[in-house]
């Protein structure tokens, strides 16, 4: 039996496969394996369907908050069109389900990869745009794409949008919430495990070093567009994977939900979360969804508590406030986000006593 | 070919309204490289400003514009103080980001107070303005327009080319730290530039709203139509600013009028895409050269 690894009270890495380790120490290997019992035995049994709903919700949108951390956080690349990806995603995934006939497992990989596509075309313009116009570019796409799914009407219905059927995996029917919770968590567990060990190889090194100083990183032999435009690619399967997701979770999609307004959350996602860090992206979408429910239960409090008709209208707009504040409070007192409150709390239990 | 004239006409005065909103924009830009995403709720808190002291509080025209003017400038100090001081010296993705968190509870706020309904202003231009050619009639807001942003143009390009303090704005957008050692009062210049683009925006913001009515939604959805100006111009350039607006606002109705009304709203981007991957500083941007 080997020795089990505890927390060293320093630095004493030796070699790079040290410093490259997920789990520095067996009790992080531990409290992995707890919470996988939990995630798939324990919570889907003893949740609520609507807990289950949030749940669902969360799932998606932490996997689409990944891929724009490994595009934002690791590559330093700004963009503001990740909820129009999103909704290419659901649209593919919904027109292979429903025209050509594509069993679930098939058609929600492939609307990754048909996204990752798209995803590629708009990170052309960062050849030679960097920052500030990239962000514009992506502003641009934005537009764009919200135009062609209501006007290539053929194709997406238009206003109407799409109606999924066909939503069974292996004799299980997804429209129960239940069945569903299990399968975004699969794939949730999985995506997640694959962003992890990307940025431990050379591609997401090089992503790192593309952020860190682009100039620099192409003197050291890193083909910059190369790997922008990876990053873009892996970045918008990610979101195209969720958006499938999301268009088999909500049965019918049309236009609306795909706007600039959802690019923004999932940009609040992973300020509030932390960029450039996995678990991160996993916090901000678990806070913006809470924020949500909390928001909507609030407004539905006020709501009834005024019996004027006129306060209803009033209290609606107090959603965006809260979340333009929240964001800018983040960005002000903790620019890395919940993923350093979390290590600072961590690492206080585990230096208690004697903190410094 | 008066079908043609009129296009030609409502897309001059367009064009102009979107370069007059482009010149705050451009303001903050090139004193402090910050993309402005607040701009459209700037332009808004501006013309409601206004509205509450004209029409609600019934105060005389000018004394209105006067204090609407005062206040959206030293709204500007404020949003600087409070939101931009903190984020001196760091990366600019935090402070694009942060732009668009005051853009979103300006939003919310302007929405809060004032609801989604489109308020006027009462009439007040003088109505001998307004300029008549034939069938043709151009109305005194457009003309009002026009003299504003001419104005505008040679009083900002003789503030940056000449007076001291334009100097310093644009030694600071160009390098924070050179500018900060050679004993540019960078946070003063910052808090001027922010109330400028203030006060630029809220008077954009109160022409549109005699012309459209002023509406929350519409203004945001101006404020992001200037991307596709200011880029088209030349992020840096006021003079590009301008000939950048007419330039989308000419394509914009000539799209409407000709090929198809829903193409014209997004016509604007799909060009800002095209300049973007042509010649991404503009017509008359400051072209940087990298090179590895």
């Amino acid at each position: 039996m080997r020795k089990f690894q505890f927390h060293p009270c320093g630095n004493f890495k030796e070699t790079y496969d040290r410093e490259l380790t997920i789990f520095e120490t067996d009790f992080g290997r531990l409290w992995m394996g707890i919470g996988l019992v939990l995630l798939f035995a324990v919570i889907p049994f003893i949740s609520s369907p609507y807990m289950l709903y949030i749940l669902n919700t969360i799932g998606i949108y932490a996997i689409a908050a990944i891929g724009l951390n490994l595009l934002i956080g690791y590559t330093g690349q700004i963009s503001l069109g990740h909820g129009a990806f999103f909704g290419v995603g659901a649209y593919a995934g919904a027109i292979l389900a429903t025209r050509a006939g594509f069993p679930f497992w098939a058609a929600v990989p492939a609307a990754g990869v048909i996204t990752a596509a798209v995803g590629m075309v708009f990170g052309i313009p960062s050849v030679r745009l960097k920052h500030l116009y990239l962000c514009i570019a992506t502003l641009a796409g934005q537009f764009i794409m919200e135009y062609i799914f209501v006007q290539w009407e053929s194709l997406t219905g238009g206003a109407d949008g799409i109606i999924v059927t066909n939503t069974t995996l292996l004799g299980l029917d997804l429209g129960v919430d239940r069945n569903f919770y299990f399968v975004v968590f699969a794939c949730f567990v999985i995506l997640t495990w694959m962003a992890v060990n990307l940025i431990r190889t050379r591609y997401g090194r090089a992503f790192v070093a593309v952020r860190d100083n682009d100039r620099a990183a192409e003197g050291m032999g890193i083909p910059i567009f190369g790997y922008k435009l990876l990053s873009f690619a892996i970045s918008s399967f990610y979101a195209g994977f969720a958006g499938a997701l999301y268009a088999y979770y909500t049965m019918s999609i049309t236009p609306e939900p795909f706007n600039l307004w959802l690019s923004i959350e999932f940009i609040a996602m992973i300020i509030i979360g932390g960029l450039g860090s996995i678990p991160g992206s996993v916090f901000g979408a678990v806070f913006i969804v809470a924020l949500n429910e909390i928001l909507s239960h609030l407004t539905q409090f006020l709501m009834n508590l005024g019996t004027g008709g006129g306060v209803s209208i009033t209290i609606a707009p107090l959603r965006e406030f809260v979340y333009g504040l929240v964001i800018i409070l983040f960005i002000i007192f903790e620019p890395k986000g919940l993923a350093e409150v979390w290590r600072i709390v961590r690492s206080s239990f585990r230096l208690w006593p004697f903190s410094y | 070919m008066l079908f043609f004239v009129e296009l030609l006409v409502n897309g001059l005065s367009l064009g102009f309204l979107y370069a007059l909103s482009a010149l705050g924009f451009v303001m903050i830009f090139k004193s402090s490289s910050v993309l402005n995403f607040a701009h459209g709720e700037l332009m808004a808190i501006g013309a409601f400003l206004f509205l509450v002291l004209s029409s609600w509080a019934n105060l005389p025209i000018v004394l209105a514009f006067a204090f609407t003017l005062i206040g959206s400038f030293s709204l500007g100090f404020i949003i600087e103080r409070f939101f931009l001081r903190p984020l001196i010296g760091e990366e600019l993705i935090e402070v694009i980001m942060l732009t668009v968190g005051l853009a979103v509870m300006l939003k919310g706020l302007l929405l809060f107070i004032f609801g989604g309904d489109i308020h006027n202003y009462r009439e007040f231009l003088p109505k001998s303005l307004s300029i008549n050619w034939g069938e043709i009639g151009i109305p005194s807001v457009y003309v009002a327009t026009f003299v504003l942003g001419i104005v505008f143009l040679i009083v900002f390009g003789l503030f940056f080319k000449y007076s001291s303090q334009g100097i310093y704005m644009r030694s600071v957008a160009d390098n924070q730290p050179a500018a900060l050692s050679l004993g540019v009062h960078v946070r003063r210049v910052f808090a001027l530039s922010w109330a400028i683009a203030a006060l630029v925006c809220a008077m954009s913001g109160i022409v549109l709203g005699i012309i459209n009515g002023i509406n929350v939604h519409e203004l945001s959805s101006v404020g992001l139509k200037v991307f596709p100006v200011v880029i088209l111009g030349g992020l840096d350039s006021i003079g590009g600013a301008i000939l950048g607006g007419v330039i989308i606002g000419l394509l914009e109705t000539f799209t409407g009028g000709y090929v198809s009304s829903s193409l014209k709203e997004i016509i604007p981007y799909i060009v800002l895409v095209f300049i973007l991957m042509v010649k991404p500083y503009g017509l008359f941007g400051l072209v940087e050269i990298e090179r590895v």
